[in-house]
């Protein structure tokens, strides 16, 4: 099998240890959380850290609490935590529905809602072991100089692909970062950089210790749909986020959408404002859509391939909408169903 | 069968415990005292000759025991003996990416791995081919030296009845281009293997094979010592499906280092490694043309196919074969024509994966049927049941057919599924589809020509009641173990748990070939039946005297033998043993089997004969989303003409675990590569080796499967039972395809149906334009003169008329490879360093190497 690089492991018992930690080993130091994201990188050879960091001596990124009228949860929470979790399922199902979609269960119970925030952007040419991308003399996320999903760029275009980001950042979330500087806290959205390399806007000595999430206000939902090959297990190619806030004769009166996966961060979609003040009729569905789905420039770097997942990426957009609205699951076509998991798989 | 106490009923398989409870040793589980352990250095290029090894470092490096190169292994070996074309290590030459270089041995696994790394090779790059189109065109640089002619590796062309008078004289013609894409088997175990030196100085490799005594030969041809010296155990697989059933060369890397090292050394591949290793389904190009009279029934029919091989011949001569040897068991084809060619490629070789080279064109045969349905305006239930195959007789390519359930498995699934409901009547975006198949029980023929038994079965019993089996047949998570013990309890009238197995090592049982071509509960279980009936006869015997019972009215049931007539007359079946024991002395019997002579007596007829064939008939329902062309399988339905179920919680396991496959196939699998741009780079790499972007169905994709056995016990099987293993795959990918028809009236002629292809064919629908995704064009291809055989009808004896006649070497018993193994001194005496029985020293144009 393959095996981890060598490298030496520290497990610090507080925060501030680990701050100093951070502080003094600089970038050659990676945090380690569930593991299932940073262990089979550091397998394949696409992380190398000198020093890992876990986290899992550490209590205070297990709490959960309430904050003010909203909800602060812990960072190294499991996904699985999430999903047990029935104020996140009630209040905020469009995170209920991003955890619960994450991998598999058995890896739910490792990974972490910090992980999957911090989740290292994906490509095909780049998720690969050592050998696969010696082979293509490698790519400038790693070890190499081109990017091969645009030679000519001068960037690199690999797509995040965590499925909890999108989901706070519709809910309004905002997340708490911590050095031996001092602390932080910023909206989901901001945590993130176009930049498929430098994809976080976090410092080499911040650790993300926790997400705030507001409260539910009346009249507000929210969903999350996945576009992936399987059910079971796969990252997501697409994904929408969307949360909705609307009055008593069904009048929008504030959205928000964000599209997942087609970028090397997290979309929020400006044309989403375009509702406020409309009823969700289909004109609306429809024109909101054919925006956000303009949006949305994959590229050949995932599964699937790129002229189908455009299309795909429309009727997600209006399928979710329509959802909100309150349509029947049945009539949604079985993409849709899929993707909105609105049928239980199985 | 009346009375009949184990033989069709459902039990519990006798390996179920160990399996479920982690128990079952796998070859990774298998640990021995100072272990090394051993990693391969790959080829990062597509094909390059080999200038200069540099191991120097690596050797140095502390921790490493051992580096071999291609240099160390310079005989060649293959599974077949006309494609002896591969190295344990890549002598002078690399063809694809992964294939492995150099091998080190360290004392674990990361300081093996860290060592690869400072091995430096110089490579001249050659330029690659990457599929047939290519293949065809690009003559030089030659990938192998041998086969037709440039990366042409095989043409084959056959031609039974004259098939352009038939179709000149049939109402209505059919042409239709397929592609079929390739795929791998992903079993969830990886390949490992150990070997090490017994104390007595002879080997042992204990490796995850579905074919032990293929493994066996090619170790004793490559290492150059006696067979009879090498013991080769096949650890129960966690998964073959024709994935395991090549030698391969960490098997034999791994043997040669603990024979220099004198220690054990364990491999085991990880994922990416078991990708290229892979030798799954051939892609395939199929061009079928069939002339048809007006009401359907079929009278010609013409099948081209080319194969892309990839980079080694592997099972590539008999896959070409496959991919045109059994359509005409399903349906009575008058007269047929079949051309295939098979070309080399820079990727990894393709082999046998489940249905070894006929699923493939009995997707095209079945889609098209599809159509020829739809064009004449009969059902396609009615179609294929108006023109079965016949039953006890002689295709037109000369296979001996015998007992056909076809017809039955078409009515139960058309009942099941409630087709004529549905058929045409279901609401846009929702279809179903049906297709039916056949498939062999056992190769006619072994790999390399002999006139010995295909398996052997020796039984040992003694005073305790013990019975125990002896066989070389080897347990791929398929039940061969199960079938084992079910036959010989049921003869013996015990329990099969009653029975101690020791299966699937070459010192302790009888030779079986291995577990491929569905051969294994056919051919071990006329060889187990035979044992045990001789035992019994033993038993009998002895009692008969004793208690003055005629042994006609002796029956072995319930762990007695007893008097029929007078059941209270009679002994345990410990007891008989020991009164048999004490008449017969120590007691042992044998029994072998070796399937009938094939009736087709041209050249290439040696692929498709086999004592028997099974059938099946699939309906898929599913639903298809217009907007995006997602497909949702909802059910499926499949009746498996079995002959007899020896043991149906087996042989449902089976049959759903076919569908399951069948889905990937349909639905998602591919194998398929990446080129990067020409002008910055000659990378040509398999594009994801890994199991998350490699995509395959989990369980939570499976629909709900309803699953019906027929049986129509064939006389050449085991109390009238044939295969399971591989049919009930073949029909499920056309009857997708048919069902997408069905559901939004396009034709998606390619494996896999992709909601993109669905979409592309609905576009193209809206355009007026043909509402087909599939193939444009089948490049052309020189073709050789068609041997011309008569089919039976036609007055043909299976012989071809424009072919000189052939001398079968019956007198070879054996390849002459294998007897000069045998010959062979042994590594420990002083004959053995003689450089005649070693390797040819430096190889004249090899690279230079440093260790």
């Amino acid at each position: 099998m393959m095996r981890c690089p060598r490298f030496k492991y520290r497990a610090p018992r507080s925060l501030d240890e680990a701050s100093a930690i951070l502080r003094d080993e600089g970038r050659d130091a990676m945090l380690l959380a569930g593991g299932t994201d940073l262990v089979p990188n550091m397998k394949r050879r696409q992380q190398t850290p000198r020093v890992v960091v876990s986290l899992r001596r550490i209590a205070e990124l297990r709490a959960r609490s309430p904050d003010g009228k909203g909800i602060r949860l812990g960072a190294t929470l499991t996904l699985s935590d999430l999903v047990a979790d029935p104020r996140v399922r009630s209040d905020h199902p469009a995170l209920f529905r991003a955890a619960v979609q994450v991998a598999t269960a058995h890896l739910r119970n490792r990974g972490t809602l910090g992980g999957n925030l911090c989740l290292d952007t994906r490509c095909n040419y780049y998720d690969q072991n050592y050998e696969w991308r010696k082979a293509i003399d490698f790519c400038m996320k790693k070890d190499g100089a081109i990017c091969w999903v645009a030679p000519g760029s001068s960037r690199c275009w690999a797509a995040s692909s965590t499925d909890s980001a999108p989901a706070l950042m519709a809910l309004g979330g905002e997340v708490t970062l911590v050095s031996s500087r001092g602390e932080r806290s910023i909206p989901v959205g901001a945590l993130f950089r176009d930049d498929g390399i430098e994809y976080l806007d976090r410092k080499p000595d911040e650790i993300l210790t926790s997400v705030r999430i507001p409260a539910p206000l009346p009249g507000s939902h929210s969903t999350y749909w996945k576009l992936r090959r399987r059910g079971s297990f796969d990252f997501p190619v697409l994904s929408v986020a969307a949360w909705m806030r609307r009055g008593r004769h069904g009048t929008v009166e504030d959205a928000r959408l964000v599209l997942g996966s087609v970028s090397s961060r997290p979309l929020q979609v400006p044309a989403a404002s375009r509702l406020i003040g409309r009823v969700l009729d289909n004109d609306a569905i429809e024109e909101v859509a054919e925006e956000a789905s303009r949006m949305a420039k994959p590229l050949d770097n995932t599964d699937f391939v790129l002229g189908w997942r455009k299309r795909a990426a429309r009727h997600l957009i209006k399928g979710a909408l329509r959802e909100l609205r309150g349509d029947n699951p049945d009539s949604l076509g079985p993409l849709s169903r899929r993707a909105g998991e609105l049928v239980p798989v199985g | 069968m009346a009375g009949m106490k184990v033989v069709g009923k459902p039990r519990r398989r006798v390996d179920a415990r160990a399996k479920v409870t982690g128990q079952t040793r796998f070859a990774d589980d298998i640990v021995l005292p100072r272990t090394l352990h051993c990693r391969f250095l790959r080829s990062p290029l597509p094909h390059a000759r080999i200038l200069r090894i540099d191991a120097r470092r690596a050797t140095a490096s502390p921790g490493v025991r051992l580096v071999l190169t291609g240099q160390d292994l310079p005989v060649s070996y293959g599974i077949l003996p006309v494609s002896q074309d591969e190295h344990a290590l890549c002598l002078d030459r690399v063809r694809f990416v992964g294939d492995p270089v150099a091998a080190v041995v360290a004392t674990d696994e990361l300081t093996a791995s860290e060592a690869l790394d400072r091995i430096v090779v110089e490579y001249e790059p050659l330029r690659t081919v990457s599929d047939p189109d290519e293949a065809l065109v690009t003559p030089e640089p030659r990938i192998h030296s041998y086969g037709e002619e440039g990366n042409v590796h095989k043409r084959v062309a056959l031609e039974f009845g004259d098939v352009d008078a038939a179709l000149a004289g049939a109402d209505r013609v059919f042409e239709d281009l397929f592609f079929y894409e390739g795929s791998t088997h992903i079993a969830i175990e990886q390949h490992a293997a150990l070997a090490t030196l017994d104390p007595d100085g002879k080997l042992t490799l204990w490796s995850s094979t579905q074919t032990p005594h293929y493994v066996h030969r090619a170790l004793a041809r490559v290492l150059g010592i006696p067979a009879a010296h090498i013991r080769v155990i096949a650890t129960p697989n966690g998964g073959g499906f024709g994935g395991k059933s090549d030698p391969f060369g960490h098997e034999i890397v791994v043997a040669k280092a603990a024979l220099v090292l004198g220690r054990p050394v364990k491999i085991c591949l990880t994922r990416e490694e078991v990708f290229y290793c892979h030798r799954g389904r051939h892609p395939v190009l199929m061009r079928m043309r069939t002339g048809v009279r007006r009401d359907g029934t079929l009278l010609g029919l013409d099948l081209e196919t080319l194969l892309d091989g990839g980079a080694y011949g592997s099972y590539g001569v008999a896959s070409t074969f496959y991919t045109g040897a059994l359509q005409t068991v399903t349906y009575k084809v008058p007269r047929y024509r079949f051309r295939g060619c098979r070309t080399f490629t820079n990727k990894p070789p393709c082999g046998p994966k489940r249905g070894h080279g006929t699923p493939q064109p009995r997707f095209a045969q079945e889609v098209q049927m599809d159509k020829i349905a739809e064009a004449l305006g009969v059902d396609p239930a009615e179609l294929r049941k108006r023109q079965l195959a016949e039953s006890n007789s002689l295709t037109a390519n000369y296979l001996r057919v015998g007992t056909i359930g076809l017809g039955e498995c078409i009515d139960r699934v058309v009942e099941g599924s409630r087709w004529n409901d549905k058929h045409r009547k279901l609401p846009f975006g929702r279809g179903v589809g049906l297709a039916c198949s056949s498939y062999l029980c056992g190769a006619g023929l072994a790999i390399y020509w002999n006139a010995l038994p295909h398996s052997g079965v020796q039984l040992q019993l003694d005073r305790s009641g013990r019975v125990t089996a002896f066989c070389g047949a080897t347990e791929i998570g398929q039940g061969s173990d199960d079938v084992l013990a079910n036959l010989i309890a049921e003869v013996l009238g015990i329990d099969p748990f009653d029975i101690r197995l020791v299966t699937g090592d070459t010192d302790l049982g009888p030779v079986d070939l291995g577990s491929y071509s569905s051969r294994v509960t056919l051919m071990m279980g006329h060889a187990a039946i035979q044992a045990a009936e001789r035992a019994r006869d033993l038993i009998a015997d002895a009692l008969a005297e004793k208690i003055r019972v005629p042994t006609s009215r002796l029956t072995f049931a319930d762990r007695r033998v007893f008097d029929v007539e007078e059941p209270s007359r009679g002994v345990s079946f410990a007891e008989a043993v020991q009164i048999a024991e004490a008449v017969h002395g120590t007691l042992g019997t044998t029994g072998s089997y070796r399937p009938p002579d094939s009736a087709a007596k041209y050249k290439g007829g040696g692929v498709g004969p086999s004592p028997a064939y099974s059938y099946t008939a699939c309906v898929v329902q599913l639903e298809v989303d217009p907007d995006t062309g997602w497909i949702q399988v909802e059910r499926i339905w499949i009746a498996h003409d079995i002959g007899r179920a020896l043991n149906p919680v087996l042989a449902r396991g089976q049959v759903e675990g076919s569908v399951y496959m069948a889905l990937g196939e349909a639905l998602m699998e591919e194998m398929t590569y990446r080129r990067l741009p020409p002008r910055l780079s000659g990378a040509l790499v398999h594009k994801f080796p890994s199991l998350l972007e490699y995509k395959s169905p989990t369980t939570l994709e499976m629909p709900e499967v309803v699953t019906y056995l027929v049986e129509e016990p064939d006389g050449a099987g085991p109390f009238g039972a044939k295969e399971v293993g591989q049919g009930p795959l073949l029909p499920v990918m056309p009857a997708v395809a048919n069902a997408v028809f069905d559901a939004v009236g396009v034709r998606i002629d390619e494996i896999p149906i992709t909601p993109e292809k669905v979409l592309r064919a609905l576009e193209s629908s809206a355009r007026g334009t043909g509402g087909r995704c599939g193939p444009a064009r089948f490049p052309s291809i020189v073709w050789p003169e068609a041997l011309r055989v008569a089919p039976p009808w036609e007055g043909g004896d299976g012989a071809a008329s424009n072919e000189k006649p052939r001398r079968r070497r019956a007198d070879a018993i054996i390849a002459p490879e294998v007897v000069k193994a045998g010959l062979s001194p042994h590594p420990s005496t002083p004959e053995a360093a003689r450089p005649e029985h070693g390797p040819p020293g430096k190889m004249p144009e090899g690279p230079e190497v440093l260790k």
